[in-house]
């Protein structure tokens, strides 16, 4: 699982356009088996536009009837911020459950699961994943993929964000692999010696590697590189 | 019980609602005498209660507030970024997986086990959405109270001393955690998790909305495979 992240958020480095985005979201979903996954974003003044693996006639559907407006995954991940099972939504009046018919005629799945996500300058996307796991396989996958969701939604959004205004968004410390773990292990609560002991290094080299990664966050001390790192997102899980 | 609810869904049990702003009046002006704006209805509200933020509630037998915390994502506008950044160098502390928490408030008749209540249901919420941190500034008088319930933050950063100083901290997530404190709270293994399954699960229907039409009907017709 982590594995399957991490060469994600790498192969993730080398995109630079919307095509290639969506070859990486494609090969994403078959390494998460699942029937579907979309990255849609909405900017401030409405404009939208998708990554995704639903049929393209669903999309011109979508987009002609303007479905974004009665869509309870929109509707409802504008309301709230934390990952939500479509289950949760609401889908009562006659309007939604048409839409929803429409949907499953076109081979979108009856499950689904959608991690908000807020961008500078009121920008919104959604990213959601689409099965048709029965309801018990799905409580499980969306237990064991919860925190991946929310990091490829996050780095995807970013991207994306990226690619649309051609520039790379926020500074980069350009911390080492080794400095990463060592700032990882800390965050995890290790003191130093049990942490140097566990990437069998030695105390010393510890230090050295704590203090040129303290250098490149401009951290006054090693919690605030920490929290640097965290922010930064070098930790991942 | 432990309630997890967004604001659309606090909105539509106003008594626990109302009680809970009640509450944080009663502690936050009254009794703690900080600087909070209360309104004609006796309300405690800032503007990050109009930020669709996250509440975890303890709930008690009368239905009524008990027990509560606030939670923000820190990728949107945090209270934390726009007025404690100095704890953090100045810089703003923005994660996908660590999610401020703020507004810690327990009624004044509330019972002992009260705070590991609200503080187990804010380690189920990290734990139920594999989210990494908490982050939250607090003062002084309240890390003897996270030492007692177990749960002791990472420090950031702090500023002045003694009574006076607040501190921002970063709490872990994890299993063990939140079992820790299912214990200290006298709560069977596993209840939280339960709760936190009936507010965000995939296989129940939302539960608990005393509105109209909580439409169990297409909520299953969605779940079941076509």
């Amino acid at each position: 699982m982590k594995r399957r992240l991490a060469a994600f958020i790498d192969r993730l480095q080398d995109i630079g356009t919307l095509d290639d985005l969506q070859k990486l979201i494609a090969g994403l979903r078959s390494s998460y088996g699942t029937e579907h996954l979309v990255y849609h974003s909405v900017s401030s003044l409405g404009e939208q536009y998708a990554v995704l693996t639903y049929d393209a006639r669903w999309v011109a559907q979508y987009v002609d009837n303007d479905y974004a407006r009665i869509d309870p995954v929109v509707q409802g991940s504008l309301r709230r911020f934390h990952p939500v099972d479509w289950k949760q939504l609401d889908w009562t009046a006659r309007r939604e459950r048409d839409f929803l018919g429409e949907a499953l005629e076109f081979g979108v799945g009856n499950q689904g699961y959608s991690v908000p996500i807020r961008g500078p300058n009121g920008q919104f996307a959604m990213f959601s994943v689409n099965d048709r796991a029965s309801d018990r396989d799905w409580a499980l996958f969306t237990e064991k993929y919860c925190a991946d969701l929310i990091l490829v939604g996050h780095y995807l959004n970013q991207k994306a964000l990226e690619i649309e205004r051609g520039s790379d968004v926020g500074p980069r410390h350009d911390l080492s692999p080794r400095e990463i773990d060592v700032l990882s292990l800390l965050a995890l609560g290790l003191n130093r010696a049990h942490a140097a002991e566990s990437l069998a290094i030695s105390e010393h080299t510890f230090r050295a590697y704590i203090e040129t990664a303290r250098q490149k966050l401009g951290a006054g001390n090693t919690l605030q590189a920490v929290a640097r790192a965290v922010a930064a997102g070098y930790i991942r899980p | 019980m432990l309630r997890f609810l967004d604001s659309d869904a606090l909105d539509r049990e106003p008594d626990l609602r109302d009680s809970m702003f009640r509450d944080r009046a009663c502690q936050f002006r009254d009794r703690l005498g900080w600087e909070v704006s209360v309104d004609a209805t006796g309300h405690e509200r800032d503007a990050y209660d109009d930020c669709a933020p996250l509440y975890v509630i303890w709930q008690g037998r009368d239905g009524r507030h008990a027990g509560s915390m606030r939670f923000l994502p820190t990728l949107g506008r945090t209270m934390l970024n726009d007025h404690f950044a100095n704890l953090n160098g100045g810089r703003p502390l923005r994660h996908p997986r660590i999610w401020e928490c703020t507004r810690f408030c327990i009624a004044r008749d509330a019972g002992p086990e009260t705070a590991a209540l609200v503080m187990l249901g804010g380690a189920e919420l990290g734990r139920g959405f594999g989210l990494s941190h908490a982050a939250g500034v607090f003062d002084a008088r309240m890390v003897r109270i996270y030492h007692r319930l177990g749960w002791e933050p990472a420090v950031l950063g702090r500023a002045g001393c003694g009574a006076g100083a607040i501190s921002l901290g970063l709490w872990a997530f994890g299993a063990p955690v939140a079992d820790r404190l299912a214990t200290r709270a006298c709560l069977p293994p596993g209840q939280a998790r339960r709760w936190f399954e009936t507010a965000f699960g995939a296989d129940r229907a939302p539960a608990h909305s005393p509105a109209p039409a909580p439409a169990p009907a297409p909520a299953r017709a969605l779940g079941r495979a076509v």
